[in-house]
């Protein structure tokens, strides 16, 4: 596979081969992710994180993945300290960044930014979410919790449970796992059902339940992926607060579960997980969110050294 | 052209005959032409008129116009294989069948408001064809997809 400068841009850019090509590097970066890697093989290397919204659990996971591998990072977490305060336009910044760095990774309000930051850019651009549209280093990592914590991605039945509709998370990585031979359940409200032309494009591949009902099908679930449910997208608070409470993964629910069923969540959650979760064998949010590193470490060196 | 349009459609000197219009959709075809702002222009327009390839159809002359290929790469997106009949001195000069090109940039914009397209001057909309029937395009940067109705109503 060719990596070498390679644009991450959107998930739909990979193929099976290469996502998993990624998990199995992603592994082996593993025992690197807190004590950083011995050879420090980007040691030559600079990154830049351009982050046009706040984001601090990515923003610092990317730095921390460059830091681990020995490269050197720069960038800005603000707008107000970059020269888009002063109103230039991102394709504008991406030419002088290119200058200055080896690899951009990008966090940007407009959906189809990173696209368009590759480009102008030489060097290759990471997505590090793009508004509600692609985030494909979190899907990443999502599959690699998935195998990780769960066993070899096919095979699984994997149910996504919440906000359906605006989860970016969500739209994301059901499509990945749309490229494997898995079973999907979308289990939400009415009106937070995932979108039609995201359904209709999974269909056609592997076969999928939707239902309100969580109860129903806990018992065929292997991987259970949990959104929070955001209380604005309901014009009325009782009805969020109807809804939301319905969606509550408590332990008496898990206990109804497969014995290997694993819980994940995206973070930052709410009410959605009780913390009396936490202790339980199926929670593995906090896992999930820690393999950030290790997949991003994997990432920069594929397209970076091309190995 | 044949004998029983010619008795309903009279001969055009010079300009533009598109044929094969699917039904309906001709006051789109003019619409996107921006024909009603030129009062110089004579357009003849014929609906429900009996093909027996489509049933029915929909057919529009226009005089004096000849179409540039951004035209006709729009008339493409509303009435994909439309025939056009380039006419001059009552002679057909040239004849062909529009079609959609795989890659569709130029001609509209994307229907999604977040869209970076929408948002940098230096962006030029490109989209990539999925299906001509049912008729749905991608956005490049954002990856929105498009229906019918929303390519119609994002037109340039």
């Amino acid at each position: 596979m060719m990596w070498l400068n390679r644009d991450i841009v959107s998930i739909g850019d990979l193929s099976v081969d290469e996502i998993m090509e990624v998990i199995d590097k992603a592994n082996k970066m593993l025992p690197y992710a807190s004590s950083g890697h011995p050879d420090k093989p980007l040691s030559d290397k600079i990154v830049a994180t351009l982050f046009y919204e706040p984001s601090t659990r990515t923003r610092l996971s990317f730095e921390s993945a460059a830091m681990r591998m020995g490269a050197r990072v720069l960038g800005f977490g603000s707008l107000e300290a970059s020269s888009v305060a002063k109103g230039e336009t991102l394709s504008d910044t991406i030419r002088i960044i290119n200058a200055y760095s080896d690899a951009i990774v990008l966090r940007h309000p407009s959906e189809g930014a990173a696209r368009l930051a590759s480009e102008f850019a030489d060097v290759p651009v990471i997505n590090a979410g793009d508004g509600a549209g692609q985030h494909p280093t979190q899907t990443l990592l999502d599959i690699f919790t998935i195998w990780k914590e769960s066993g070899p991605v096919n095979g699984k039945s994997i149910g996504f449970v919440g906000d359906l509709k605006y989860g970016r998370t969500v739209h994301s990585l059901s499509k990945a796992l749309s490229m494997f031979d898995v079973s999907l359940y979308f289990i939400s409200p009415e009106e937070l059902k995932i979108p039609k032309h995201i359904k209709r494009d999974i269909e056609k591949k592997v076969p999928v339940k939707e239902t309100k009902n969580l109860e129903d099908v806990i018992e065929d679930l292997d991987v259970l992926y949990v959104t929070r449910i955001q209380k604005e997208r309901f014009p009325d608070v009782d009805e969020y607060k109807k809804v939301a409470g319905i969606y509550v993964i408590r332990p008496s629910l898990l206990s109804r579960g497969r014995k290997n069923l694993i819980v994940m969540h995206p973070l930052p959650r709410v009410d959605e997980i009780p913390a009396e979760v936490d202790n339980l064998s199926q929670a593995r949010y906090f896992k999930q969110a820690s393999y950030g590193v290790p997949v991003r470490m994997a990432i920069l060196d594929l397209i970076l050294r091309g190995e | 052209m044949t004998e029983e349009k010619m008795l309903k459609v009279e001969k055009i000197r010079r300009g533009t005959v598109i044929d094969h219009i699917p039904v309906g959709r001709s006051f789109q075809v003019l619409k996107i032409l921006n024909i009603s702002s030129d009062p110089g222009i004579t357009v003849s327009i014929a609906i429900h008129v009996k093909s027996k390839k489509m049933g029915l159809k929909d057919v529009v002359k226009i005089e004096d116009r000849i179409l540039d290929s951004s035209e006709l790469n729009k008339i493409a997106l509303i009435a994909e294989g439309a025939s056009i009949t380039i006419v001059e001195e009552y002679e057909v000069i040239k004849k062909f069948v529009v079609t959609l090109p795989d890659i569709i940039t130029g001609i509209l914009k994307c229907s999604n408001g977040r869209c970076v397209s929408n948002m940098e001057n230096s962006v030029k909309p490109s989209f990539t064809l999925l299906s001509k029937n049912p008729l749905m395009i991608k956005c490049h940067y954002c990856e929105r997809e498009m229906e019918t109705d929303e390519i119609f109503g994002s037109i340039l």
